[in-house]
């Protein structure tokens, strides 16, 4: 891709101007309304007095989170870690794999239906297996983290590939284009927008398989945190961790649609 | 692209077994690729061929001027109309400079005010650089008013039906629509579509 297909200033000021308006509305009324429930909750809890460890407060929530903000630092970081590798290493297996699907007729008969049943599975049923083969360290997180995005990501992947108009395969075959040139120019250029909807339906997925991981048996990370505070009857702590969770889910999930924006400047948008 | 059905398929008397560079294809949607501006998308042929990078361009160039988009060369698909993309379109089936040109329907997906505009936009081009053009087209004025031999053709099965040379005098213009001649080249080419069924396929 050259550096000309970024957008000129001239195309989004013509066009984006009424959805940024509107977008602008969206968030406007989603932060009052978030903050709305947030001192409806406050005044409930303080007002029927419903005990903390059974509902805390967001003041009391935020509070414990600023006494243990170290800690639910480092347990993030954990989190975040196996998530993303995880995440890197599913883009590094199914995409390559999609190729190779698309272009093996023998693979598209024999492993791909496979892998389309295999997607039916609840991946995060298969946790308590994996600490059984290998043990409770980070891999075993990682691994789940890998099964739940390595679907969306090759199945995305897999049909952008196949997107392709037939008018313009014909044109490509009447110009005689070598497997290399119809791939390289027309394939992969057609399947990003595609596999940029995989990548964010995987990574909502891959926060949820790391704490997923973790409740099954681990030292440190979140979905550790929240178990082990739950237990304790710290619920603030357990809440705490559930805001930090949810927070990076809506940060990466972000991060992959501004990369999309930058790399794919042609997708579709919703 | 297919094999024939029966018979043999002659390209400057010799006999076509696989596809030929020699032809540039126009389809009814304009099929642009959305990642790549107008002029890349006119040069997508020539860089499959490995014609001349530098000669392409120029000739690009040109044709992009030709069909009035001279200034648009760096904008994308998406920002174009449905008929400017179409323009693309034929400069990218010309930019290889084949002797033949193909166009099935492509004009069909456009409203009855480009289309006729593009008509004649097509017919200009011609006459600065005459083709071979096989021209498929549901519409007969389209097919008379463009071409010089009709070939009209049954509706399913697709067989030939007759041969309809026209006589008009170029260039055409759109006033001729309305003389006798045009009418009666008009009603012959229906007559043959519409001696069996309702529905026609033409070919010019």
């Amino acid at each position: 891709m050259t550096v000309e297909t970024i957008n000129t200033p001239l195309d989004t000021e013509d066009e984006a101007l009424e959805p940024a308006q509107s977008t602008a509305k969206a968030v406007l009324g989603a932060t009052v309304t978030l903050v709305a429930l947030v001192v409806l909750w406050e005044l409930l809890v303080r007002e029927f007095q419903i005990p903390s460890w059974l509902l805390p407060a967001p003041s009391l929530i935020g509070q414990s989170m600023l006494e243990w903000r170290s800690e639910l630092v480092t347990h993030s970081m954990v989190t975040l870690y196996e998530t993303l590798v995880g995440f890197a290493l599913a883009i590094a297996i199914s995409i390559p794999l999609a190729v190779a699907v698309v272009y093996s007729p023998i693979l598209q008969n024999t492993i791909y239906p496979i892998l389309l049943a295999l997607q039916s599975m609840p991946k995060v049923a298969i946790a308590p297996l994996l600490a059984l083969w290998i043990g409770f360290g980070t891999l075993p997180k990682i691994v789940v983290v890998f099964l739940v995005c390595f679907f969306p990501i090759i199945v995305a992947t897999t049909s952008g590939l196949t997107a392709v108009p037939t008018p313009l395969m014909e044109l490509i075959r009447s110009l005689s284009a070598s497997s290399l040139q119809t791939f390289v120019k027309i394939r992969f250029p057609t399947a990003m927008p595609h596999i940029f909807v995989g990548l964010k339906i995987a990574i909502t997925f891959a926060v949820i398989g790391a704490v997923i991981g973790e409740f099954v048996g681990s030292e440190n990370g979140l979905g550790y945190l929240i178990l082990v505070s739950t237990s304790q009857s710290r619920t603030p702590l357990a809440f705490g961790s559930l805001v930090l969770l949810t927070v990076m889910s809506i940060v990466l999930y972000y991060a992959i649609a501004l990369i999309e924006r930058l790399v794919v400047p042609w997708a579709p948008r919703n | 692209m297919l094999r024939p059905s029966r018979g043999k398929l002659l390209f400057d008397g010799t006999p076509l077994l696989r596809p030929t560079h020699d032809v540039g294809i126009v389809f009814q949607e304009a099929v642009l690729l959305a990642w790549r501006s107008v002029l890349d998308n006119v040069l997508l042929p020539a860089e499959i061929l490995g014609l001349d990078k530098k000669s392409a361009r120029a000739r690009a160039m040109a044709l992009i001027e030709l069909v009035g988009l001279a200034g648009f060369e760096r904008r994308f698909p998406r920002e174009l109309s449905g008929g400017m993309q179409q323009r693309v379109s034929l400069c990218r089936a010309l930019i290889h400079n084949p002797s033949v040109l193909l166009m099935d329907e492509p004009f069909a997906a456009l409203d009855a005010m480009t289309r006729e505009e593009l008509c004649f936009e097509l017919m200009r081009i011609w006459s600065a650089d005459k083709k071979t053009v096989i021209f498929v087209t549901h519409n007969i004025a389209e097919a008379i008013l463009l071409a010089d031999r009709v070939v009209a053709m049954t509706p399913r099965p697709g067989r030939i039906a007759r041969i309809v040379n026209v006589e008009l005098a170029r260039p055409r213009t759109i006033a001729m629509e309305f003389t006798h001649a045009f009418q009666s080249y008009s009603e012959e080419v229906r007559e043959v579509i519409y001696r069996g069924q309702a529905q026609g396929a033409g070919r010019a």
